[in-house]
C-alpha cells in the first residue's frame, strides 16, 4: 500500500449549485463541503438525484458552482473551463472518440497538451500495456466490446496523468463478471498509477469493496464521511444505515454518556451499551440501529437483550436470515452463518433471545 | 392472419401505389426517350438519333447557362453551408433558451414564404443597390441563392449533430482540447456526413431554381433553368429534352455520388 499522507489532493468548500431561478429552482448541492486526500480511492455514494454526479461534474469543471470554492491543492479552479484543470473524467457512456483508433483516442490529452510525438507514442504504448489492450491499438473504438472500451476510457483518461481521475459509474454498463473483474482492475489501476480517483456510483457493494473513504450523499448533503467498515459499522443516521446494508431500528432511551459512548435501555427494559456518531451528545429518545449479523440468537431467554417470536426462517447457503417479531411488534432480521450439522433448536413460531454485544449498537442523529 | 393490419395487405394499396409511380416517373420516361428523337418533334417519333444532344453541346449558349447554373450553384452552396452549419452549432449546442423557436422560425424563412415574394422582394430591394452601387455582375444571383439555400443545408446539418453524443465534445474538453480545437478535431470530423449532405442538397436547390433567378438577373445571366424556360416559349424542340436528360442524370449522379460518402463515413 502506498503510505497515505494527509494531504488534500480536492478540498470542496461549501459549494452549492443551485439549478432554475424563483420559484422553480432546486439545490442540486446544498454547501457541502469535503476534503479529499492525496492517493486516495475516494467514492461518492447515494441514490440517484443526490449530488453526486453533480459534484463531479463542478470538479471535472462542465458546470460552476453557484457558490463555494474548489481547491485543487490549494489552488481555486472552480472558475477554471474544463479544458485548463489537471483533472481527467471516465464517462458513464466512456465518450471514446469514434472516429479515431484506440491508440489515438488513448493519445489525445497528451496531443492536445502538445507532447512531443515520441513521447505521445511511448506514453501511449506504456497504457495500452497498462489496460493489457496492446493487441488492438489500430482497431476502430466501435469494433471492441464493452468491457474493452471501459479500458481505453481508462487509459485515455490516464495517459495525462492527472492529479485527480474522476470516474462517473464506469462500471454500470457492464455485466455482473465482468464488472468484479474491473473493480479489482480499477483497485489495481489506482496503486500502480499512484492518481487520485473520485468515483461517483449507487452501488453500495461495489463502493464498499473499493473505497479508501466514502462519502455518502443525499439530497444535494454529505450525510458521512468515512472508511467502508465506518461507514457500515457506524453509520451516523438513518439513511446511511439504511442506504448501504440492512438494518434493525430500535427504539431506546439514553440512560447515561460518557467517554463518547452512550448507556441506552431498550423497550425491553434492558439497557445496552452503543457507540456515538461523532460529536453528538444524546438525550432523551433515541434510534439505535444494529446490524443483522452483529446480533446473537440464543434459544433461552436468559441474559438476552431482548426476546421475539421467529416469522421466518430463510436459508440462503452461506448463512441464515431469521426475520423475528419483538414483544412490542417491531420487525428484527438476524443473521447468522452457516456451519454444517447445527441443529440448536431454533424454529419457526418458537421463542427467541437475541443478544446484542457490547459493541453492536450504535446511536442515529435522527 | 398476423399481419391482417399491414398496408401491404389492404385492397387496392398496390394499384394506389403503381399510378403514384406511373403518374411520377412516366413523363420522365416520355422525355428522355424523345430525347433521342430524329424529328423536330417533340411529340412524333421520327427515328433514333443523338443529333440533339450534339446540338445542346454546339449551342454556346446552353453551355454558358450551364457553366453559369454551377458558378452560382457552386458558391451559392458553399456560403449557404457555412452559414447553415454556424446556425445549427448555435442552435444546438446551447441549452434550450427563450426565442429559440423564433430562431428555427427565421432560419427556415425561406421555405414557408412563397418564393415570388421574395423575388419581387429582392429585385426591388437589388435594383436600389445597383443605382447606388453601379454593380450588375453575377453577385446578386449568388447572394439571393445562398439566402435560400440556408434552410436546405441547415436541415441535415442539425439533424446530424442533434444525433451526436454532446459528451464526445465536453470529453475532448476534459481532455484539454480548447473550444476551436475540439470544433476542428471532434465537431467537425463527425458532423462532415451532414456538412456534405447540406452541401449537395443545396447545390442541387440552387441549380433548379427558377422563379427568384427569372426576377433577380440582369441581361444575358441566364442560369440553365431560366434558359430553358426562355427557349420554350419560343417554340419547343428535343433539344430541351436532350438538356433535361443530361440534367437528370447529373442530379442522380450527384445524389448517388454522396449516398456512397456518406455511407463510408458511417
Amino acid at each position: 500500500m502506498p503510505d497515505k499522507p494527509d494531504r488534500n489532493a480536492i478540498e470542496v468548500v461549501k459549494v452549492s449549485k443551485i439549478f432554475g431561478s424563483g420559484e422553480g429552482q432546486v439545490a442540486a448541492l446544498d454547501t457541502v463541503s469535503v476534503s479529499i486526500r492525496e492517493n486516495e480511492f475516494f467514492t461518492l455514494l447515494g441514490p440517484s438525484g443526490c449530488g453526486k454526479t453533480t459534484l463531479l461534474r463542478l470538479i471535472a469543471g462542465f458546470d460552476f458552482p453557484t457558490a463555494g470554492e474548489i481547491l485543487l491543492y490549494g489552488q481555486d479552479i472552480a472558475p477554471l473551463p474544463p479544458f485548463k484543470r489537471p483533472v481527467n473524467t471516465v464517462f458513464q457512456s466512456y465518450a471514446l472518440f469514434p472516429h479515431m483508433t484506440v491508440a489515438e483516442n488513448i493519445g489525445f490529452g497528451l496531443e492536445m497538451l502538445g507532447k512531443p510525438k515520441a513521447e505521445i507514442k511511448a506514453r501511449v504504448d506504456a497504457m495500452l500495456k497498462l489496460v493489457k489492450m496492446e493487441a488492438l491499438s489500430a482497431r476502430r473504438t466501435s469494433q471492441i466490446s464493452g468491457g474493452q472500451q471501459q479500458r481505453v476510457a481508462l487509459a485515455r483518461a490516464l495517459a495525462p496523468q492527472p492529479k485527480v481521475l474522476l470516474l462517473d459509474e464506469p462500471l454500470s454498463a457492464l455485466d455482473y463478471k465482468l464488472r468484479k473483474e474491473m473493480q479489482i482492475e480499477l483497485k489495481r489501476l489506482q496503486h500502480e498509477t499512484g492518481i487520485t480517483f473520485i468515483f461517483v456510483t449507487h452501488d453500495q457493494e461495489e463502493a464498499l469493496t473499493m473505497s479508501d473513504r466514502i462519502a455518502v450523499m443525499s439530497s444535494g448533503k454529505i450525510l458521512q464521511v468515512g472508511s467502508p467498515r465506518d461507514i457500515y459499522d457506524r453509520p451516523s443516521e438513518r439513511f446511511v444505515a439504511d442506504f448501504i446494508g440492512e438494518s434493525n431500528f430500535l427504539k431506546a432511551e439514553v440512560v447515561g454518556v460518557s467517554g463518547g459512548r452512550a448507556t441506552v435501555k431498550l423497550s425491553s427494559g434492558t439497557e445496552i451499551p452503543a457507540s456515538l456518531p461523532e460529536g453528538l451528545v444524546p438525550q432523551g429518545k433515541v434510534t439505535i440501529v444494529v446490524r443483522p449479523e452483529h446480533a446473537q440468537l440464543s434459544a433461552a431467554n436468559s441474559g438476552a437483550s431482548l426476546s421475539g417470536m421467529v416469522e421466518n426462517i430463510v436459508y440462503l447457503g452461506t448463512d441464515t436470515h431469521f426475520h423475528l417479531r419483538l414483544a412490542d411488534g417491531e420487525p428484527f432480521i438476524v443473521r447468522r452463518q452457516n456451519s454444517r450439522g447445527t441443529g440448536d433448536g431454533i424454529v419457526q413460531g418458537g421463542k427467541v433471545g437475541i443478544l446484542i454485544g457490547g459493541d453492536a449498537a450504535q446511536v442515529l442523529k435522527d | 392472419m398476423a399481419n391482417r393490419f399491414s398496408i401491404k395487405h389492404q385492397p387496392g394499396f398496390t394499384t394506389i401505389a403503381a399510378t403514384c409511380f406511373i403518374v411520377l416517373y412516366l413523363p420522365i420516361v416520355v422525355l428522355v426517350i424523345y430525347a433521342f428523337n430524329a424529328a423536330t418533334s417533340t411529340s412524333e417519333w421520327g427515328g433514333f438519333s443523338f443529333k440533339w444532344f450534339q446540338s445542346a453541346w454546339q449551342n454556346t449558349q446552353v453551355i454558358d447557362a450551364t457553366l453559369r447554373s454551377f458558378q452560382i450553384g457552386a458558391i451559392a452552396a458553399m456560403f449557404s453551408t457555412i452559414f447553415a452549419t454556424m446556425a445549427a452549432l448555435a442552435t444546438t449546442r446551447t441549452a434550450p433558451y427563450p426565442g429559440l423557436t423564433f430562431k428555427y422560425a427565421a432560419i427556415n424563412q425561406p421555405l414557408m414564404v412563397p418564393e415570388i415574394v421574395t423575388g419581387v422582394a429582392l429585385l426591388i430591394f437589388f435594383s436600389r443597390i445597383k443605382i447606388f452601387t453601379g454593380y450588375s455582375g453575377l453577385g446578386y444571383l449568388i447572394a439571393a441563392h445562398t439566402a435560400f439555400c440556408i434552410p436546405f443545408a441547415y436541415l441535415p446539418i442539425r439533424a446530424r449533430l442533434e444525433n451526436m453524443d454532446l459528451t464526445l465534445e465536453r470529453a475532448a474538453a476534459d481532455l484539454y482540447a480548447t473550444p476551436w480545437r475540439t470544433f476542428r478535431r471532434i465537431t467537425l470530423p463527425l458532423l462532415w456526413p451532414g456538412i456534405l449532405a447540406g452541401l449537395m442538397l443545396a447545390f442541387v436547390i440552387s441549380l433548379d431554381d427558377v422563379v427568384i433567378t427569372e426576377f433577380v438577373k440582369s441581361g444575358g445571366q441566364d442560369t440553365l433553368p431560366t434558359y430553358m424556360l426562355g427557349q420554350i416559349r419560343r417554340g419547343i424542340t428535343p433539344e430541351i429534352n436532350a438538356i433535361s436528360t443530361v440534367f437528370l442524370l447529373l442530379s442522380v449522379a450527384i445524389v448517388t455520388l454522396f449516398f456512397f460518402i456518406s455511407r463510408k463515413r458511417d
